[in-house]
Formats: structure tokens, C-alpha cells, sequence
């Protein structure tokens, strides 16, 4: 099977370049693009990638796949064309070869305060939801922080210091609906300028790409009727 | 964050929800203009100036024409933000953009009121 990868070292470098390789599938047999990816690295090990728990978990392998993007652990290699052109994340700067700087990402997912705020006091239990309440956080909860979705939004490529971009405003509306969070209007109120979500053209990249099958456009249309219900 | 200079409303919100209103407005008077050259047999500049000069009609239009400049603006202030990064390209961009759509606005009052 022929791969065709994106190689840049900025150390080496002056421009990024496509190198070619092949692999006998029936002699280093290889079901995902993570494994052919492994034994590429045995033959070159110059080739840089993240990878870690190599079943969708981690989400340290998110990369561009034959032009969309998605998680090399759970590509099959079936499902693809030759060559299979492999390039990083789109719209964040390369470190090396397929290894993006992902520090704007998760910046904007700080921005969020991704944890739960409750000024009450401690209960001597959890604080305890019922299975309504639990049930809005289902397609919210499940985001591994690959990084596919927002690196597939252009919204997020013009303004990544502005818009949260899909995947830190899910995590937004991950906990603006959670039952047991009493910050809402604070984190409304941070949401409601031009760029956070409002950017936001609804293109719908980001539910194409994600992996965990996940779709950031719903949440924040949740955001935005909540928004509205606040305000006017 | 530093409040934008020239955006329509004083929040994301608002210039969503005023571009969302005035595309209803500007849809809703587009079937009604198009309903209208299906209906009236008469296709001729007098049938319609007898149909403008109608004062119902010259303030629904007056309602599409401000619909279009507040949606155009926003549009257009989204577009340049997006597009335009460097600040002696998107300042000059957006005056004209606003000079052109006062303007049109201007000369549409003109028509519709005959002035």
C-alpha cells in the first residue's frame, strides 16, 4: 500500500515536503492507519506522530486522512484510496512531520473553566443528578480532545484566539447544562461577544470529522438558545 | 476582549439574533414583490409605480430596505474580520463598506418617499 506523508523538520528544514513510502500489507500486516504508520517508523525513524492508547481513547493521533480528519488509531486502511496522503492537523502550526502545537487548543479549552463550579456547601454524598438531568450531558461528556473538530473549522482558522472553536465550546455547553454546576450565568455571560461561539457560521465540519461521533454545532445552538433566553 | 469598534450590535447575540429578524423580514417581502409580478398581469412601470405609491407599501419597503443594510453590515463586518488581518486593509475596508451601505440607504428612502 502506498503513503504518501507530510515531512517537515523545522530544525532541517526550509519547507515541508511529502515523502513517499510503501508497505507490503501481507508481509507486516496492518488493520489502521496507526499500525502502518508504526511500521513505517521501523523502517524510517525520523517520521514523528502522537500516539498513545490506539483505540480512539486518547485521542493523540488525530491527524488529516486523505483530506478529512480523524484519528489514525481507528482509520482502517480498507476504507482508503491510494496513496494514503497523511498531513497534520490543518490550521495549527506543525512542530514536526504530523505533530501540530496544539497550545491554542487548549487555551481556548481553559478559557471554558472545564470543571464543575458549585458555591454551595460540600454534600456529606455526591451531588446527585436524576437520570433526566444525567441525560443532557450524553453528546456532550464523550469529547477526547483530539482536536479534529476544531482543526476542520474555518471559523476556528481565521480567529483561534477568539473563537473557541467547536471542540472548547462543547466543552463549554458540557457544563453550562450540567445540573449540579451554579456558575451558568457567568459562563453565559462569557460566551455572549461576537467571536466565542457566535462565530460560528454552522458549516458543520466539525460533526463530519469527529471521530467520537459527536456534533459541537448542536451544542452550541444550545448555547445560543440559552443565550437568548437570558437575554431577551 | 476588546469590545469591536464597528460591529452592529453591542453583542454577538444581538447581531445574530437582528440578522436573523431581518432575513425573515427581507424573505417575507421578497414573496410578497414576487406574488405580486405573478399576480399583476400588467408588467409595466406604471402599474408598478401605482403600486409603490401605496403608503403601506413604501413603509414595508422602507422596513426591507434598513433589514438589508443591517444585514448586509453584519454580514460584511463578519467577512472582513474573518478575511482581512491586517488593520490598513480592514479599517478602510469596513469605512467604505459603511459609507456604501449609508448611501444606498440614502438613495432607497429617496426612491421609495419620491423626495
Amino acid at each position: 500500500m502506498k503513503f504518501s506523508i507530510y515531512r517537515y523538520n523545522p530544525e532541517t528544514d526550509e519547507k515541508p515536503r511529502m515523502q513517499d513510502y510503501e508497505l507490503d500489507l501481507k508481509k507486516t500486516p496492518a488493520a489502521m492507519v496507526l499500525e502502518a504508520l508504526k511500521i513505517i517508523k521501523t523502517q524510517d525513524e525520523t517520521l514523528s506522530f502522537r500516539r498513545s492508547c490506539g483505540e480512539g481513547v486518547c485521542g493523540s493521533d488525530g491527524m488529516n486522512i486523505n483530506g478529512k480528519n480523524g484519528l489514525a488509531c481507528i482509520t482502517p486502511l480498507a476504507s482508503l484510496t491510494e496513496p494514503v496522503v497523511l498531513r497534520p492537523l490543518p490550521g495549527m502550526p506543525v512542530i514536526r512531520d504530523l505533530i501540530v502545537d496544539l497550545t491554542n487548543f487548549y487555551k481556548q479549552y481553559e478559557k471554558t473553566k472545564p470543571y464543575l463550579q458549585n458555591s454551595q456547601p460540600a454534600p456529606g454524598v455526591e451531588r446527585l443528578q436524576s437520570p433526566s438531568e444525567r441525560e443532557k450531558l450524553d453528546g456532550l461528556y464523550e469529547c477526547i480532545l483530539c482536536g479534529c473538530c476544531s482543526s476542520a473549522c474555518p471559523s476556528y482558522w481565521w480567529n483561534p484566539e477568539k473563537f473557541l472553536g467547536p471542540a472548547a465550546a462543547l466543552q463549554a455547553a458540557r457544563f453550562i447544562v450540567d445540573s449540579r454546576d451554579d456558575a451558568t450565568p457567568e459562563r453565559l455571560a462569557q460566551l455572549e461577544d461576537a467571536y466565542s461561539v457566535f462565530r460560528c457560521r454552522s458549516i458543520m465540519n466539525c460533526a463530519d470529522v469527529c471521530p467520537k461521533g459527536l456534533n459541537p454545532n448542536k451544542a452550541i445552538g444550545e448555547i445560543r438558545d440559552k443565550l437568548l433566553k437570558d437575554g431577551v | 476582549m476588546v469590545k469591536p469598534v464597528f460591529s452592529f450590535g453591542k453583542s454577538g447575540l444581538q447581531d445574530w439574533l437582528l440578522q436573523r429578524i431581518s432575513a425573515v423580514v427581507l424573505v417575507i417581502y421578497a414573496i410578497f414583490l414576487f406574488s405580486q409580478m405573478m399576480a399583476n398581469t400588467k408588467h409595466s412601470f406604471i402599474a408598478w409605480h401605482e403600486l409603490f405609491l401605496g403608503g403601506w407599501l413604501r413603509c414595508a419597503s422602507l422596513l426591507a430596505l434598513i433589514s438589508l443594510v443591517i444585514h448586509a453590515w453584519i454580514g460584511m463586518w463578519t467577512i472582513t474580520t474573518d478575511y482581512l488581518k491586517p488593520v490598513i486593509l480592514r479599517l478602510p475596508s469596513q469605512i467604505i463598506i459603511i459609507l456604501a451601505l449609508l448611501g444606498y440607504l440614502y438613495w432607497g428612502i429617496k426612491i421609495i418617499w419620491g423626495l
